[in-house]
């Protein structure tokens, strides 16, 4: 087991930058997720942990030992891809043992390593089979059991769990989840679904365009986000955008969308105090906004908006409602026996505890 | 009448004209072979009467006596079977060693390098035969086997050929070997090659048929006579004054069995194959 270290890592293909001075240091045995949308270089940035990619500047260190210049094989590495990469030509058993075979392992040792990882993924049945007779769970597994036969220092997953159904990409998660407490093992887990990186991560490294915009656990990332792409990229459905002023009144200070105003608590005065007339982007996630008929908490005249109810979405333990303020659409959470229908006037109040302030230009947080 | 029925009989109207016209196209395919199969076991006073005879009458089974005795068609055998291989197995190693390069690994010039290996596929093999037939000359090797197989190892049409193919082959399988711990001989020889059956199947089949009924190459190096291949043997039953015509088609016939053998164990792969230079290439 082993830390892994990226030092100011570039890379460039051409004029274009996909990984902008990264710099992330993850702990021995920390489950360690990057996440971001797509072409954002988080695979990029796996693959040169991995040795797929050279580096184009920027150290990368794994254990000890600086790995630039090290082939693949010898960074002390697994990694298990998207599409699963078996090799279709061999059985499941051949495949496990491919990587073990060029290391010159004995064939005792080999046989040993696969039979308790077939144990542990429950594919002890299948050693015999070739890729395709497999179901695409069952695919997964090996390609997880191929990686950990070599009982590498770093696992490095690269969307494993993309290319399954929805159910079982939840069975999945938790066994890689378990399989991480199992192993101890240090892993870095690319993904671009934030469930995934917010149930699985002990840290999660949130990137867009090549930068690293926050690394922090899950908990810290979903409530204090450090800028509007985070805020907005962590959490389902996403946190609701709108400008709004910020406007002093006798000792008071509101943030006015121009529909509606809420007051800003006494303890983000300060934070707020510069940009006073000035525009704000005001965040508010979808279950900080609440029906104004079950809101049961101290209720302050003037945190209160309306607005046209558009869409409504039962889930069964909760309904999502899309609702049109008149300046903006928003969504919120209500009560899963809440009576609103489409077209509903609507009134909503906001937790003022709960809301998030960012910079227009920068959109960097300002509560921080 | 419904329209259903309408329609189904429309379907096998349809279908009995589509099944008259492959019948007609199958028939005029396969004619050739009947004839020659039929003229081989003729009496040569038979060859060209008027009436279409095609089941001869008597049989002549000793043309095929005669004209194995004719020539020495066991030396020539040996030689097709000989140039035949070797030029297969040297063109599939070479052009999937190549194809690998070309599609697989990452070098400066790679692309223009490749237009320009395609780019010899434009120029007519006619265009070539004195140039190559003049450095053979230089390097002594006229009236050998090297020159029989060396010039048809190289190939730009196979080449490009399995570098489509590779192209196909999923990327992520070749990072998965690199972390295996596999060097770049070892993925193009583990893991490319068998993935890749279907593809050097083809291309094997589609060389050795096509040394194997080639004439004019071994014609303009060889000289002697151990050195002659069967196409070439065949041209000895023809001159200019007389065709003994029972004896080349029963001598045709010799020759022609070992390359429909080949056709028929590998017809899938051959269909495939078509599918596979027509769509992909």
């Amino acid at each position: 087991m082993a830390r892994v270290i990226l030092q100011n890592v570039w890379k460039r293909f051409g004029d274009a930058e996909i990984v902008k001075d990264f710099s992330l240091e993850v702990p021995d045995k920390e489950f360690c997720v990057l996440v971001g949308p797509s072409g954002c270089g988080k695979s990029t940035t796996l693959r040169m942990v991995a040795g797929l990619e050279e580096v184009t500047a920027g150290d990368i260190i794994i254990g000890d030992r600086r790995v630039n210049d090290l082939p693949p094989k010898d960074r002390d590495i697994a990694m298990v891809f998207q599409n699963y990469a078996l090799y279709p030509h061999m059985t499941v058993y051949e495949n496990m043992a491919f990587g073990l075979k060029l290391k010159k392992f004995s064939d005792p040792e080999i046989s040993m390593r696969v039979k308790e990882a077939a144990e542990i993924l429950g594919i002890a049945h299948l050693l015999d089979r070739k890729p395709k007779q497999l179901s695409g769970g069952q695919r997964q597994r090996v390609a997880v059991g191929r990686a950990i036969v070599r009982k590498p220092k770093v696992f490095l997953f690269d969307e494993p769990l993309s290319n399954l159904d929805a159910k079982l990409r939840v069975q999945m998660r938790a066994e890689l989840k378990k399989m991480h407490e199992r192993l101890q093992s240090t892993i870095i887990y690319v993904t671009h679904d934030q469930t995934e990186a917010m149930t699985m991560g002990d840290r999660i490294c949130i990137m867009k365009d090549g930068s690293i915009q926050q690394v922090d656990n899950p908990l810290s990332v979903y409530e204090k986000p450090d800028n509007r792409f985070v805020g907005g990229f962590i959490g389902s459905p996403p946190m609701n955008f709108m400008e709004a002023e910020v406007i002093v009144r006798g000792e008071e200070c509101f943030l006015n969308e121009g529909m509606f105003e809420i007051a800003v608590r006494r303890r983000y005065k300060d934070n707020v105090m510069p940009y006073v007339n000035k525009k704000l982007i005001l965040g508010i996630r979808p279950e900080d906004i609440h029906d104004k008929l079950s809101f049961t908490l101290n209720l302050k005249e003037g945190n209160v908006m309306s607005g046209m109810v558009d869409v409504v979405e039962p889930l069964g333990s909760e309904i999502f409602l899309h609702v049109n303020t008149g300046k903006n659409e928003i969504i919120c959470r209500v009560d899963a026996h809440s009576k609103v229908q489409p077209n509903n006037i609507i009134e909503l109040v906001v937790d003022t505890r709960k809301i998030h302030l960012f910079e227009a230009e920068t959109g960097c947080s300002i509560l921080q | 009448m419904t329209l259903y029925h309408i329609m189904k009989i429309k379907k096998y109207v349809n279908h009995a004209i589509l099944y008259s016209l492959l019948i007609l196209f199958g028939i005029t395919m396969v004619f050739p072979f009947l004839w020659m199969l039929s003229t081989s076991l003729k009496d040569p006073s038979q060859v060209f009467t008027a009436s279409l005879q095609l089941i001869p009458d008597p049989i002549v089974w000793k043309n095929y006596a005669e004209a194995w005795e004719a020539i020495p068609f066991g030396r020539f055998y040996m030689n097709s079977v000989a140039v035949a291989l070797a030029v297969t197995l040297g063109q599939v190693l070479t052009s999937s060693m190549a194809a690998y390069a070309f599609s697989r690994l990452k070098f400066p010039g790679r692309d223009s390098i490749f237009l320009g290996y395609l780019a010899t596929m434009m120029i007519p093999g006619m265009v070539v035969t004195i140039p190559v037939f003049i450095l053979l000359k230089s390097l002594g090797w006229l009236d050998s086997y090297k020159a029989l197989i060396l010039p048809g190892v190289f190939s730009a049409y196979g080449t490009f050929m399995l570098r489509q193919f590779f192209m196909t082959l999923p990327a992520d399988l070749e990072d998965a070997a690199k972390i295996d711990g596999c060097s770049l001989w070892r993925i193009y020889w583990q893991i490319i090659l068998p993935l890749s059956k279907p593809a050097l199947s083809t291309l094997a089949m589609f060389t050795f048929l096509g040394n194997w009924q080639s004439f004019f190459w071994p014609l303009v190096v060889t000289s002697s006579e151990s050195m002659k291949t069967l196409p070439i043997g065949l041209s000895y039953f023809q001159d200019i004054y007389t065709t003994e015509w029972t004896l080349l088609m029963a001598g045709s016939i010799i020759v022609l069995v070992p390359a429909l053998l080949v056709f028929i164990l590998n017809q899938k792969f051959i269909t495939q194959g078509i599918a596979l230079t027509g769509l992909k290439g």
